[in-house]
């Protein structure tokens, strides 16, 4: 057996508060409260447990980081331990002083997403009125602070007409990269399916807009493009891995391999109130049990690809087959690839009214 | 641009330093990470926002007695790379 290597990401989610109610979140649908949220002293001792574990790059994440009064302080400690930080926002919180204190603290990268190019759209689908117009300043302070900027456009049936539109926002604010981030299927967005899974045709017309605008845009803006696995042969390798690449922190401290894991049955996750970060990544039962090949069921057992997509995502071959040790329903060899086929033909003509992320719709916790 | 009196620099957000834990030199930019090879390490050290391509090439042909022509093929060909990901940009002189 191969020794185990060192992670290379921390996902921070700060916290379940968020202003905007996306419909597509991949937060879980029992959304923790502020007053269960980790404090500011156990978020800055599991910093330096990461960065003495190898961890390169800190993602801080949430719900919306920016509610948190010890961001500042929190993107400070990261800097002085030499990790990357890269914010997770929607921006619309990020005004020209609190960049300000975050570029001066050590700030790497700004990350904020928008919801479509057409304003009221946008903050239709945001469930936050005024939010679009936000974004978009909170974009240019980014720059004007000097700060590397991304655009995330979150893409669904909603939307998918505007790509074109989207690039030339990307481009005209100087964003260094651009995402067009096809919706995933996981928390939120799954009772959203109907509303939110575009059509074979639709996802084809993004890909060819997106690959033009690459040769248009190479050098200038930086595209990176996620499509949704509903529409594909071969499973996505996520998170690079179960238990490789990157660690999930939830608000209240569970360690996860990844951010939708909480949803999988049968599994304890760690705290990181009672354990260390080393102590985790290297012993834990949970962190263990689907990472490398060896818990691998056929076909992906005798597959040549399993050292390239680890087996695909768990939590959706959880969500469709009820089994999350099966092949991911999205690769063409599962035996369950009709799922994922009976989804995408039970698409409705019209969209599904959303069902917008908040405290009034989540599921209780355990809190 | 690749004419030898270009200056690359690291773009806005990426971090080039030696990891302790991996006992290796990486870079750090948004959404992307990787751990340049040998001859990558030795490029990258040199781009300070200040030296020429130029300059650049001329270091290296020295530091590994190679032919000048080689090396500046494959410094070109490498920084021209790096830079439609993003990693480095060309300052305007």
């Amino acid at each position: 057996m191969s020794a185990l290597d060192p992670p290379m990401g921390l996902v921070a989610e700060l916290t379940h508060r968020c202003p905007l109610q996306c419909p597509y979140c991949a937060n879980p649908l029992a959304l923790h409260r502020s007053a269960a949220e980790l404090e500011t002293a156990t978020w800055r001792r599991v910093l330096e447990e990461a960065a003495a574990l190898g961890v390169l790059q800190l993602h801080l994440s949430g719900g919306e980081p920016t509610v948190r009064k010890d961001l500042v302080e929190l993107v400070q400690a990261a800097a002085m331990l030499g990790l990357y930080s890269n914010l997770i926002t929607s921006g619309v919180l990020l005004d020209m002083p609190l960049l300000d204190r975050l570029a001066q603290a050590g700030l790497d990268h700004v990350q904020i997403s928008l919801q479509d190019a057409e304003p009221d759209n946008a903050d239709r689908i945001g469930g936050f009125t005024g939010g679009h117009a936000r974004k978009l300043q909170a974009a240019r302070a980014v720059t004007q602070a000097g700060l590397a900027l991304t655009l995330n456009f979150v893409v669904h049936r909603q939307n998918v007409t505007r790509v074109p539109a989207m690039l030339d926002i990307a481009e005209a604010l100087g964003a260094g990269r651009v995402e067009i981030a096809h919706v995933q299927y996981h928390g939120w967005a799954l009772p959203n399916r109907d509303a939110l899974l575009p059509s074979r045709a639709e996802l084809d017309g993004v890909t060819a807009t997106v690959e033009a605008a690459r040769q248009r845009l190479k050098g200038r803006v930086v595209i990176d493009y996620v499509v949704p696995d509903y529409h594909a042969s071969r499973p996505k390798p996520c998170m690079g891995g179960w238990g490789r690449r990157f660690i999930t922190i939830t608000p209240t401290g569970m360690a996860l391999p990844c951010h939708v894991a909480e949803s999988l049955p049968g599994l304890v996750f760690p705290s990181v109130r009672e354990q260390s970060l080393g102590a985790i990544w290297r012993d834990s039962p949970a962190f263990m049990r689907f990472r490398g090949v060896s818990w691998m069921p056929e076909p992906c057992r005798s597959c040549d690809m399993r050292e390239i997509d680890w087996g695909g995502c768990r939590c959706q071959a959880f969500a469709l087959t009820g089994d999350a040790s099966r092949t991911d329903p999205a690769c063409e060899k599962s035996p369950d690839h009709a799922t994922i086929l009976a989804a995408v033909a039970a698409r409705g003509a019209t969209p599904a009214a959303f069902i917008y992320r908040r405290y009034a719709n989540a599921r209780e916790t355990d809190d | 641009m690749t004419d030898e009196a270009a200056i690359p620099a690291l773009a806005a957000g990426v971090k080039f330093r030696f990891d302790a834990v991996r006992q290796a030199w990486v870079v750090l930019a948004p959404e992307r990470l990787f751990l340049p090879d040998e001859q990558a390490v030795a490029i990258l050290t040199l781009v300070d926002g200040v030296r020429t391509l130029g300059a650049i090439i001329d270091d290296l042909a020295v530091s590994f007695d190679a032919p000048r022509a080689v090396i500046a093929g494959d410094v070109t060909t490498m920084l021209r790379d790096l830079a439609e990901k993003g990693v480095l940009r060309w300052a305007v002189l």
